[in-house]
């Protein structure tokens, strides 16, 4: 690839007048290819952010938000998010409901993957169906979640019963919320999982496993000394993208729980979420303040994840 | 003869366990189906009846009574974020798969980047901008910001199918003299058929599902998308699940047509940029 534009320089270099000014319109056209994408990611990307941060460096009341002559605040507002009680406590939930959904949807995907890796009657349309929770929409899941779960009337209390276990307040004790919201956004991640992981499998030539049969190798050597480490590439992809996605999750929880109660699921996304738009009164300087620190966090594991990706082809 | 008698054995045994892996994963579905269909007395049944023995429509009617206008909003802001999603990840696909421009890995990067910023952090900003514009709860507004969400994905996917055009192709159009946009037009977006459908697909269905931007721009609007609606559904009468949950599987519809039509086109869509070979 660098190698191929080198000499193609080259060649434009040693060319006479009209290769250079061909070369010259060809850039034009690539930038008038380009401009709608251009001008695009400036108004609807670059714009909206940097409003955001402007948001979080000023004390925006709803009336100066209108008027717009917010005073200039400096990091105000990130210190006083910072000291405020409901960040540990979101940021701490932020951690739980990430964490614990990225690994069970990972590991449960890995599962599924391994099982459907080889064809047998009907792995077409299985593995189609278990796309359905991924497309249908956010509302549709957590609003039927909502009813699964359901104190009085919920199915799910309904069988625990059968075994003798009480009425739990699934979505209404501060005990289980979260755990409530994370068992729904792991039935949510399953299938992007499943989808990516399988196509990783694919892969993965299937010699080696042969090779490794003959040499006696059962199926839990196989996947200890070949799936899983031929597939860590596509896992660190699959990890990462969960985690960027998990970290911005606002529609199950806030349709599920709204946070609560008393902050029990108030992750940092909410928080941010309820401050700008959850309440009659929009606070959106510190909504802003958290929503930047999010980015910064997303931006970190980012960046973590291109280190892992150098040191593995070094 | 005695291991063939064997394998189809051992896979029918798997396909035992897929049928059941697949009803516990979608049971849920299952059961809004269920709910759909129960009559409003039978709702607080204990224990809940597990079939709808005497299905009744009428959380059906209730839905389509309610929510027609909402489901016709839908399916035109999907539309509309289509069209915006193709006019501008189309060329800039083609620009950066064909035409080396300056700034590609500027352009990567940001594209990247884009897809980490929370929805909260673009409706906070969308909201402010929209303010002064006037643009908030208007559909076009919505529009505008649920494309947000296909086009970073949308020029990274015809970017990778357009590299994959053989360069014969494109080459034996030059010489014919057909210009940069005839080419674009006339060889490059027919071949890309596919994976304009696999885009169109995708953008509409985040659009149709989309939430945050839609309970942030469009909150006092009167003219909302059907998330908004089965959320004021929600919050206005708790007691009737069995119409919220039919309106919940109409909603479910454009996903489901989805799946049965345009099966590989999803397949492909999830995995493209993930996945590297």
């Amino acid at each position: 690839m660098i190698s191929q534009s080198h000499t193609r320089t080259g060649a434009v270099r040693g060319a006479a007048h009209a290769a250079s000014r061909g070369r010259r319109t060809g850039r034009w056209t690539a930038a008038a290819f380009l401009a709608p994408l251009i001008v695009y990611l400036l108004v609807f990307y670059a714009y909206p952010l940097y409003r955001n941060i402007d948001l979080s460096l000023h004390d925006y009341t709803p009336r100066a938000f209108i008027q717009g002559d917010a005073e200039f605040t400096g990091l105000d507002n990130y210190r006083a998010i910072l000291s405020d009680d409901t960040f540990l406590r979101a940021l701490r939930n932020t951690a739980v409901f990430t964490l614990a959904s990225i690994a069970a949807q990972y590991a449960i995907g890995l599962a599924l993957a391994v099982f459907f890796h080889r064809n047998f009657r009907l792995s077409g349309v299985l593995r189609a169906l278990f796309l359905v929770p991924w497309l249908l929409p956010l509302i549709v899941s957590a609003s039927t979640w909502s009813w699964l779960l359901n104190s009085d009337n919920g199915i799910v209390n309904a069988a625990l019963q059968a075994f003798g276990i009480g009425q739990i307040n699934w979505l209404t004790s501060p005990g289980t919320s979260l755990l409530a919201v994370t068992i729904a956004n792991i039935w949510l991640g399953v299938p992007f999982n499943l989808v990516i992981l399988y196509a990783g499998l694919q892969n993965i030539p299937s010699d080696l496993y042969e090779a490794a049969g003959l040499d006696g190798a059962g199926p839990w050597q196989r996947f200890t000394r070949i799936t899983f480490p031929l597939l860590r590439p596509v896992s660190l992809i699959t990890l990462l993208l969960g985690l960027i996605y998990t970290l911005k999750v606002v529609d199950i929880i806030w349709i599920m729980t709204r946070g609560g109660p008393a902050d029990a699921s108030t992750t940092l996304a909410i928080w941010s979420y309820r401050e700008a738009f959850g309440t009659g009164q929009p606070d959106f300087s510190p909504a802003a303040a958290v929503g930047n620190l999010l980015i910064l966090i997303a931006f970190v594991a980012g960046l973590a994840h291109v280190r892992l990706q150098r040191e593995e082809t070094a | 003869m005695k291991t063939r008698h064997v394998k189809t054995a051992r896979s029918g045994w798997k396909t035992a366990l897929g049928v059941v892996l697949a009803g516990v994963m979608l049971f849920p579905v299952y059961w809004m189906v269920n709910v759909s269909l129960t009559k409003t007395r039978d709702l607080r049944a204990d224990p809940p009846h597990w079939f709808p023995w005497n299905p009744t429509f009428e959380g059906y009617a209730d839905a389509l009574g309610q929510q027609l206008p909402a489901l016709a909003t839908s399916l035109f802001i999907g539309l509309g974020t289509v069209v915006v999603t193709l006019v501008v990840s189309l060329p800039a696909g083609f620009a950066l798969a064909r035409l080396r421009p300056r700034g590609t890995r500027l352009l990567d990067f940001l594209l990247l980047a884009a897809q980490m910023i929370p929805a909260v952090v673009m409706a906070m900003g969308f909201y402010a901008v929209y303010l002064r514009l006037g643009l908030l709860n208007t559909v076009w507004g919505l529009i505008v910001a649920d494309s947000t969400l296909a086009v970073p994905f949308g020029v990274l996917l015809f970017r990778a199918f357009m590299a994959g055009i053989p360069a014969e192709v494109l080459a034996a159009a030059q010489i014919d003299g057909a210009s940069t946009w005839r080419a674009f037009r006339s060889i490059v977006l027919p071949l890309s058929r596919n994976s304009v459908i696999t885009v169109s697909l995708f953008a509409f269905l985040w659009a149709w599902s989309d939430f945050i931007f839609a309970s942030t721009l469009n909150r006092s609007s009167d003219v909302i998308p059907i998330t908004l609606g089965i959320f004021r559904y929600i919050g206005n009468n708790t007691t009737q699940w069995n119409s919220i949950m039919a309106t919940a599987v109409i909603a479910s519809l454009p996903a489901a047509v989805l799946l049965v039509l345009a099966q590989r086109y999803i397949a492909a869509g999830v995995t493209a940029g993930a996945v590297k070979d």
